[in-house]
């Protein structure tokens, strides 16, 4: 046995020099990495083949377009709290993984992105698939760098790592030329922990705790909203701590929801342009207004000139550029939420503010009249999106992971769905990708495998990357698709019907068989279009084994409400 | 808050590395401010280089387009002045045919008046140098005109701020490259008129 051993020993301490290649695998296994998302070619092909010897540690999904990996990557990092990598190769390859660096870098995701490129020799030639990469991605990546020669790859990895997961995490890209992927070099790994010029959380200040807490004790009327940060640092037992300790209530933007569960009795709501009435229309009678890991987005803020002028701003907040870029906040918290929180929590009194809490209360019950009833129990014949909604909510008791898309469907899923568990909602937020949902889907449900994936999709994002049932269909996990299909570019609809004048310009969509595409893919469907089979149908779709569709045909031109109409206050909010 | 537009020079200390200038210039194009001037340099520390660009805008946008740089990596640090907080300095080139100093039509005078000097004499050419502000360079410019100027170019600003200060006191170790704090962010905006 020793004998045999020995030579192949002696082999491997020879093989001290490795390629640039087999350097990017050692580094991503170094980075814990043991799934990734991408679509081979040209310029990064050395790579695939040093993946090649690696594949019971690295596994690797093939998405049927670079758009898919990326979005699939989100999905994964969403769901678990990860690093997403993707692997693409030179030009129309990375080209196309721009929409997902765009949307990552909005909604904070982090995610490494690794392209190949064509030789350093070649550079700025017009060489084949070559385009500048690192140029284009500028403006939506956190860092991106281009490595040109196999040594600096340990580095240069190590460094991504940092920068996407740490401060307020977001894409990096890094771009290695061919010639580099195969020269061979010493290799050796060292993690990054520090880079003199960046640092990702701001120490917090004191002084202005003190602040925060003496108007928050002060307070009166106190609301807390809540976004992704709250997720991403991790501090949901914080943020329940501080409410209940103070008896804040407090609502979520659609990136923050599920950090705080459904039915937390302080938990009021969505806020924003299809937000819950309550919670957009007391954020104009507040007088603390107590902002956590959110930055108040124009679809949350509305007239950004009206919003919330009689309150005191809380802003606690990881990214310095965020402190004041819309709305001004009386005492900026540059800091972790996690740690923010925690001391905040230290200095708060306990206080109930159960007439304040009452006012929410009432508006709910005004929305429940005007609104909610009729899209979770409606009595038209046509099916609502809201009442598929509720019965998955039920029938999951809030325990799945739900993915959606971009318009209608995503501000009725959001509104409706009820959660138990934090990093369960997946959606594009910022960007309002849409095409995201079935990719981000398939990246959860690698990321949790044990857990119920559901993605909701309308019928036209749905076809926006529909290719990727095909990586369904490889790697035969089991995603939930929900299509709730109106035939219509939904939301774009609702408003050519509001501000529009009812011109239904380009959003009326003749729509394919979806139950045939699936059944090329080998995914079991339905489709239903009436009340009575709904319930036996989500029975049927939730407890399948393995992938299912279900195409729900819903009212044609249904709208969500309420509604803060573009340009208006949050309290000029609509109700119909 | 003050809408009116000023003149702003902004500071930026960053690492020498590729796609940095890219990166810092991308943040005013989103927001379609338009760069008048831009010289970039090492500066006192080695390996450590700083921009210094020249904007007319609002000082809240000002405010927010510094925090977005700083943002970057590989900025170590942004600051932003109005004219009053800063000495500056701008540098032109004058090219002149040698006839126009031949015929005894008063550019000596000139260059005495404007403190210029010349920097060479050739066959056919000459350039004088001057150092100074925009107003003073411009002026200058305007009298040699006439003389059938050939070519005249101007750089952008350098500029120091006016304070005892060196960057360098930011950048102690251990606090290397520490980033600016809300609270310096309003002292400075306080300390601006």
């Amino acid at each position: 046995m020793e004998s045999a051993i020995e030579p192949a020993k002696a082999k491997i301490e020879k093989k001290l020099k490795i390629s640039g290649s087999e350097a990017l695998v050692r580094s991503l296994l170094a980075e814990g990495v043991d799934l990734m998302f991408g679509y081979p070619g040209g310029a990064i092909m050395p790579v695939y083949d040093a993946m090649y010897d690696f594949q019971d540690q690295l596994h690797h999904v093939l998405t049927r377009h670079e758009q898919g990996a990326i979005h699939a990557a989100q999905g994964f990092a969403r769901a678990t709290g990860k690093v997403g990598v993707v692997l693409a190769t030179s030009g129309p390859g990375a080209t196309n993984l721009i929409t997902g660096i765009a949307d990552a870098m909005i909604d904070s995701t982090p995610l490494v992105c690794i392209t190949g490129q064509v030789f350093s020799t070649l550079l700025g030639t017009d060489a084949f698939q070559e385009t500048d990469v690192v140029g284009i991605s500028i403006p939506v990546t956190k860092w991106n760098h281009q490595v040109t020669r196999a040594e600096e790859i340990p580095e240069a990895i190590a460094k991504a790592f940092y920068i996407a997961k740490s401060g307020r995490p977001g894409p990096v890209l890094i771009d290695i030329t061919k010639d580099a992927q195969v020269q061979e070099f010493d290799f050796s790994y060292k993690k990054c922990e520090e880079i003199r010029s960046y640092h990702p959380i701001p120490a917090l200040d004191k002084s202005m705790v003190e602040k925060a807490a003496k108007l928050i004790n002060e307070a009166k009327k106190p609301y807390l909203l809540f976004g992704q940060g709250v997720i991403l640092s991790h501090a949901e037992a914080e943020l329940k701590a501080f409410i209940e300790k103070t008896g804040i209530p407090a609502a979520w933007t659609i990136l923050g929801l599920s950090a705080l569960e459904s039915n937390h009795p302080l938990n009021v709501g969505m806020l924003g342009m299809h937000g819950n009435y309550g919670p957009n229309l007391l954020t104009n009678d507040c007088d603390v207004l107590i902002a956590v890991g959110m930055r108040f987005d124009d679809r949350v803020t509305g007239k950004v000139s009206d919003y919330a002028t009689q309150a005191k701003i809380i802003h606690l907040e990881v990214d310095p550029s965020e402190i004041d870029k819309i709305i001004k906040a009386d005492v900026p918290l540059l800091g972790d939420a996690k740690i923010g929180l925690k001391a905040l929590l230290e200095k708060v009194k306990p206080n109930e503010h159960k007439e304040w809490l009452q006012r929410f209360r009432d508006c709910d019950k005004k929305e429940y009249e005007k609104v909610i009833k009729d899209e979770l129990y409606p009595s038209k014949p046509e099916l609502t999106m809201g009442e598929v909604i509720r019965m998955i909510a039920e029938k999951t008791a809030g325990d799945a992971i739900i993915v959606t898309d971009v318009g209608q469907h995503q501000m009725v899923t959001c509104r409706y769905s009820k959660f138990i568990k934090s990093k369960s909602n997946i959606t594009s937020g910022g960007l309002g990708t849409m095409g995201f949902c079935l990719p981000a889907a398939i990246g959860a449900k690698m990321g949790a495998p044990d857990r119920q994936v559901i993605g909701v999709i309308g019928d036209g994002g749905f076809q926006m990357t529909i290719q990727e049932l095909g990586t369904i269909f490889q790697t035969e996990i089991d995603v939930k698709i929900l299509i709730l299909n109106n035939q219509f570019l939904g939301m774009v609809r609702q408003w050519q019907q509001m501000f529009f004048d009812k011109r239904y310009s380009a959003t009326e969509m003749v729509n394919p068989d979806f139950q045939k595409i699936s059944a090329g893919y080998g995914i079991e469907s339905r489709k239903i279009d009436s009340r009575d089979v709904l319930e036996d149908a989500i029975d049927t779709f939730l407890n399948h084994k393995g992938s299912y569709l279900l195409e729900v045909i819903v009212g044609k031109e249904n709208n969500v409400f309420p509604m803060v109409p573009a340009g208006c206050a949050v309290s000029e909010i609509i109700l119909e | 808050m003050n809408v009116t537009k000023k003149e702003f020079t902004i500071s930026v200390f960053s690492e020498n590395h590729v796609g940095v200038l890219h990166r810092i210039t991308t943040i005013f194009t989103r927001r379609g401010i338009n760069i008048e001037s831009i010289t970039v340099s090492e500066s006192e520390i080695h390996g450590v280089h700083r921009f210094n660009i020249v904007v007319t805008e609002t000082e809240d946008h000002i405010k927010k387009v510094v925090k977005q740089i700083e943002k970057q990596i590989e900025v170590l640090r942004s600051f932003y002045y109005p004219l009053s907080k800063i000495i500056y300095q701008e540098i032109a080139l004058y090219k002149l045919p040698i006839k126009a100093v031949q015929n005894g039509a008063g550019i000596e005078q000139i260059i005495r008046d404007n403190h210029a000097r010349i920097l060479t004499v050739e066959k056919d050419f000459l350039v004088i140098e001057k150092t100074g502000h925009k107003g003073e360079t411009q002026a200058l410019f305007e009298q040699l005109e006439p003389f059938g100027l050939l070519e005249f170019v101007r750089s952008g600003r350098v500029a120091l701020a006016k304070s005892a200060k060196s960057f360098k006191d930011y950048l102690k170790v251990p606090e290397l490259g520490k980033r600016i704090t809300e609270q310096e962010v309003r002292e400075m905006a306080e300390k601006i008129d």
